[in-house]
């Protein structure tokens, strides 16, 4: 109810700036960045960080099956820290080559499923009418249905694999972006700098993408990382019920699901840490997606 | 008496009709009594502005005024009539041609923050389009860019800052900048100084009158305050409810306004009387667009309406030379 | 007599990321029952706050951090939130610029106003009822009953402006505090509410606040003026002497700046600049920078002195009181 005009700005910083820096003013969410950059580099350099190879079967060792975690090799000097699975094959290692699949097929799914959702989402926005009604009608739809059971029945129908895995999160993903998108293109859309660029005769497809979508991207980082989290939470789920990636490629959720058979037999290792490392990426994730939706909400703002 | 007319409104009207939705469209085929509903927004206008004049256009909120100036800026297009700029109608153009006369109409916003795209910087707002319609070239964009922020008051130095970190005033005049980068000749302002403080409104307004000067340029000056059009216009055109209700020379028509509407509104231009000033208020609510009252508009709150004013239309008229008003009175007189 | 209301050396400060806004730094004024000043300033002046600060209503993160607001001889800072409570509405009522942030969208007009009237007075429903059917009348709207039970969505502006205002006077306010309620007005609407509030004021000895930054507004409406400045009051006085011979550099810029036809077409006289950011406010006079009659001798802050009689200026080189010569 109060408002203090600062009619001059004093500070000089590009929006970018401003935004990082009250980014960085609540610690929690720093520490979910650091999480899941630390989560993020151990995918990226599974190959040069993890101590085996875990899908080089010359590598394995029959021997040194379901060794419980800090137990040394059967026959190299080499730790076990985490332990082994039924096939002698070193849990850390298999954690950081499962990182590495469960979020490429995350980061993947999603950015194909930004690109087509605010391409649609924009679309549908600038042009509204009949074309608008009819892209939210299908959005609509598909929302209407849970994620998962679609995912279910696509990957039913494509089979297993790395690409039919992103193929159904793209598929299931697309639509949350198309609305978010649509949602603040409208809001824009009515602004007096659209008209002011139609004014002065720049065609629509400049002002759409130059104009319009660059405006729109704030709501879209909030929704994706909250997606983002789903996306990987959502391939476990899959690989876990044995219709995601391939037994040759195994994700977080596979390793889960392989381990679930011996977890009542004692061998908790070898479903537990993927478990852990799992539930760390995803809390991470979420909670520089809080973060960032505090601070690029313009209503949360003083 | 012949003057050189830049821009002819013939006969405009605007009609905004929201269309039933599914539900509403059921409801109507099983009898509910549910229309679409039409705004009259903008009633058969006819209006000619000249050459090098201010036209001020006055009227309260949902009097068409905006309307009628975004159809004339191209942003809308009229239901029926024509809008034609030097004898061509714009909207018959094609390709290069009909660019060319959109670029000659620009106009000047009334929020300087939400005119302004927040994520570019001044220079590519101001130098965007100039540079896509290749107006200047590459190699000669800065200094084109600076020169134009010069023009309009601004520090040259600030091009690379974004509009985040200007005050209103300052955003003001990078609108007007951004409109002059196309070479117009014609600007539509709408309420474009209404949103400022008194003391940088009165800046804002003195920039407008030298730059007409400087650019040869023709306003439609459009706003709810009459003091701020007064000042400005070298003729004025009173709207309400869609109609234009009197026109004619700004000094002429506040002194001796005809309109019993336009009469009201001179009585509210603000003035510093000192002591304690009677309010003489017209009585009454402005009607909706939605459902306006039958014959002048006007005639729930006018105090001489009589009984012709409730079914016929007032035609628009000269009642003295040029001026022009809609008003059954004058007939009465004579 | 005490006076009615008595505010003394003010200061509300906000507290942002980015430093300590001083919106309002040491500002007194006084009023007397059924008096009306009118509280002018750009945008930024810190008028508004002043006017939330009077009625408790700072949000962190402003705080009040000092001064006293003596309100019929009691300290409405010393006395708590409870006190606070009791008097808000009651006795002191404020008019938003958005009617809406008085009225609930989803609530009947009656059932707002007889709610209204029982958090304070205990008395029946028919009893408040019939006050709110008054305090309609009151404010010249025509069918009140009709009105009591509609919405507010179905009124328009205007009406719901008056809507709110009636509400302002249910419990015969001894001050109401106005925050530019007529702003968002046409100017036909505006007039009426205009001189309604005037004659309410007249009839019931209200005392009245208006805070606008529309000087020529409050020109024919109130008996006194204050002109903000920066969070500080530069310029008050009886409204007659102000308009006709305002002192302060900063006033007299305010009235030329305002189109009145007598100069139909050239220049007005502006104030050169832009209103300072009260985070980066320049020392000495506040308005210097921007002030024609500036020297070294601003560098070192003006207080608000005596300057005529009932008057007062902050300035070390006012005009004088006859024409527009500086005194000093």
């Amino acid at each position: 109810m109060t408002e203090i005009a600062t009619n001059t700005p004093v500070r000089i910083d590009s929006p970018s700036k401003r935004i990082a820096k009250q980014f960085i003013e609540d610690p929690v969410a720093v520490v979910g960045l650091i999480l899941f950059g630390l989560v993020a580099l151990i995918a990226i350099a599974a190959p040069w960080l993890a101590p085996q190879n875990p899908y080089d079967l010359a590598q394995l060792n029959i021997m040194d099956s379901s060794l419980p975690p800090g137990e040394t090799s059967f026959d190299t000097e080499m730790t076990y820290w985490l332990g082994t699975d039924q096939q002698g094959r070193d849990m850390l290692s298999a954690i950081m080559y499962g990182l590495r699949i469960s979020l490429l097929v995350a980061t993947v799914s999603l950015a194909l499923a930004i690109t087509i959702g605010t391409i649609v989402g924009v679309f549908a926005a600038f042009f509204g009418g009949r074309l608008d009604s009819i892209i939210m009608r299908i959005v609509d739809l598909q929302l209407s249905f849970p994620a998962i059971l679609i995912a279910l029945i696509l990957l039913a129908l494509l089979g297993r694999g790395v690409d039919k895995v992103i193929m159904a999160l793209v598929i299931v993903q697309w639509a949350y972006y198309a609305r978010t998108v649509r949602s603040s293109a409208m809001v824009e859309r009515s602004k007096d700098y659209i008209d002011a660029a139609r004014c002065l005769g720049l065609p629509s497809r400049r002002i759409m993408f130059r104009h319009l979508l660059p405006n729109c991207v704030p709501p879209l980082i909030v929704v994706a990382t909250v997606q983002i989290a789903q996306a990987i939470a959502l391939e476990a789920t899959l690989s876990f019920l044995g219709v995601g990636v391939p037994i040759t490629e195994p994700s977080l959720g596979l390793l889960i699901a392989n381990g679930y058979d011996y977890l009542l037999s004692g061998n908790y290792w070898i479903s537990v840490f993927p478990g852990i490392a799992l539930v760390v990426t995803i809390i991470a994730i979420n909670l520089v997606g809080d973060r960032l939706r505090d601070v690029l909400n313009p209503r949360l703002q003083k | 008496m012949s003057f050189d007319t830049i821009l002819q409104i013939d006969g405009v009207s605007k009609r905004f009709s929201k269309d039933l939705d599914l539900a509403e469209r059921t409801a109507r085929k099983l009898g509910a009594k549910i229309a679409p509903a039409t705004v009259h927004a903008v009633d058969t206008v006819n209006l000619d502005i000249r050459r090098g004049e201010v036209l001020g256009l006055v009227g309260e909120s949902g009097c068409g005024k905006s309307t009628l100036g975004r159809m004339v800026a191209g942003l809308t297009t009229p239901s029926e009539g024509r809008i034609l700029y030097n004898g061509q109608d714009v909207s018959t153009l094609k390709g290069a041609a009909a660019r060319d006369a959109a670029l000659k109409i620009q106009m000047i916003f009334q929020d300087p923050m939400s005119s302004l795209n927040p994520r570019l910087q001044v220079r590519e707002i101001v130098g965007e389009a100039p540079r896509f319609h290749g107006i200047v070239q590459r190699n000669q964009m800065a200094s084109y860019v600076e020169d134009l922020l010069d023009q309009v008051g601004l520090d040259p130095s600030m091009g690379k800052r974004y509009p985040h970190q200007f005050s209103g005033g300052q955003r003001a005049r990078i609108g007007i900048a951004r409109a002059l980068a196309v070479r117009p000749h014609f600007l539509v302002c709408d309420e474009s100084v209404a949103a400022l403080d008194v003391s940088i409104q009165a800046q804002v307004l003195n920039l407008f009158v030298k730059l007409r000067q400087d650019f040869d340029l023709t306003y439609l000056f459009v706003s709810h305050d009459l003091g701020v059009v007064e000042h400005i216009s070298d003729r004025i055109a009173v709207m309400y409810l869609g109609r234009i209700v009197e026109l004619g020379e700004s000094e002429d028509l506040i002194a001796r306004p005809n309109h019993p509407y336009t009469q009201a509104l001179v009585s509210e231009i603000p003035t510093f009387e000192t002591g304690k000033k009677i309010y003489h208020a017209i009585e009454g609510e402005i009607p909706s667009p939605m459902n306006p009252p039958t014959g002048c508009h006007f005639h729930p709150r006018c105090p001489h309406a009589f009984d012709r004013c409730r079914v016929e239309v007032p035609a628009l008229k000269e009642v003295a030379p040029g001026r022009l008003s809609a008003c059954h009175l004058n007939d009465r007189a004579t | 007599m005490t006076a009615l209301l008595d505010v003394k050396n003010l200061q509300t400060h906000f507290f942002t990321r980015d430093g300590v806004a001083k919106a309002v730094d040491g500002v007194s004024f006084s009023l007397d029952r059924g008096q009306i000043l009118g509280l002018v300033g750009e945008s930024g002046s810190g008028k508004s706050v002043t006017g939330f600060s009077i009625l408790g209503l700072i949000d962190p993160p402003g705080r009040v951090a000092g001064g006293q607001i003596l309100f019929d001889g009691d300290d409405l800072l010393a006395g708590g939130e409870a006190i606070m409570r009791n008097l808000r509405g009651k006795r002191i009522a404020m008019i938003f610029q958005d009617p809406m942030m008085t009225l609930n969208p989803v609530l009947r007009v009656d059932t707002q106003m007889v709610e209204t009237v029982r958090a304070h007075d205990n008395v029946s429903k028919a009893e408040a009822l019939r006050r709110s059917r008054e305090a309609l009348v009151q404010v010249g709207i025509s069918s009140p009953d009709e009105r009591l039970q509609s919405y507010p969505h179905q009124f328009s502006g205007g009406m719901r402006q008056r809507v709110a205002i009636a509400i302002a006077l249910l419990h015969k306010p001894d001050l109401i505090i106005a925050d530019e309620p007529t702003t968002a007005l046409d100017v036909t609407i505006q007039a009426q509410i205009l001189s309604e509030v005037q004659n309410i004021c007249a009839q019931s000895g209200t005392a009245l606040i208006w805070i606008t930054h529309d000087l020529a507004v409050v020109s024919g409406l109130a008996d006194r003026l204050a002109v903000m400045y920066a969070g500080r009051i530069i310029e008050e006085g009886p409204t007659s002497d102000v308009i006709s011979n305002p002192r302060h550099p900063y006033t007299r810029g305010l009235i030329d700046s305002v189109p009145q036809g007598k100069r139909h077409g050239a220049m007005l006289t502006q104030i050169k600049g832009m209103t300072p950011s009260l985070l980066k406010l320049p020392q000495g006079c506040k308005f210097a920078p921007r002030c024609p009659r500036a020297d070294r001798v601003c560098e070192v802050e003006p207080t608000l002195d005596p300057a005529g009689p009932d008057r007062s200026v902050r300035c070390h080189h006012p005009h004088s009181e006859a024409n527009g010569k500086a005194t000093s």
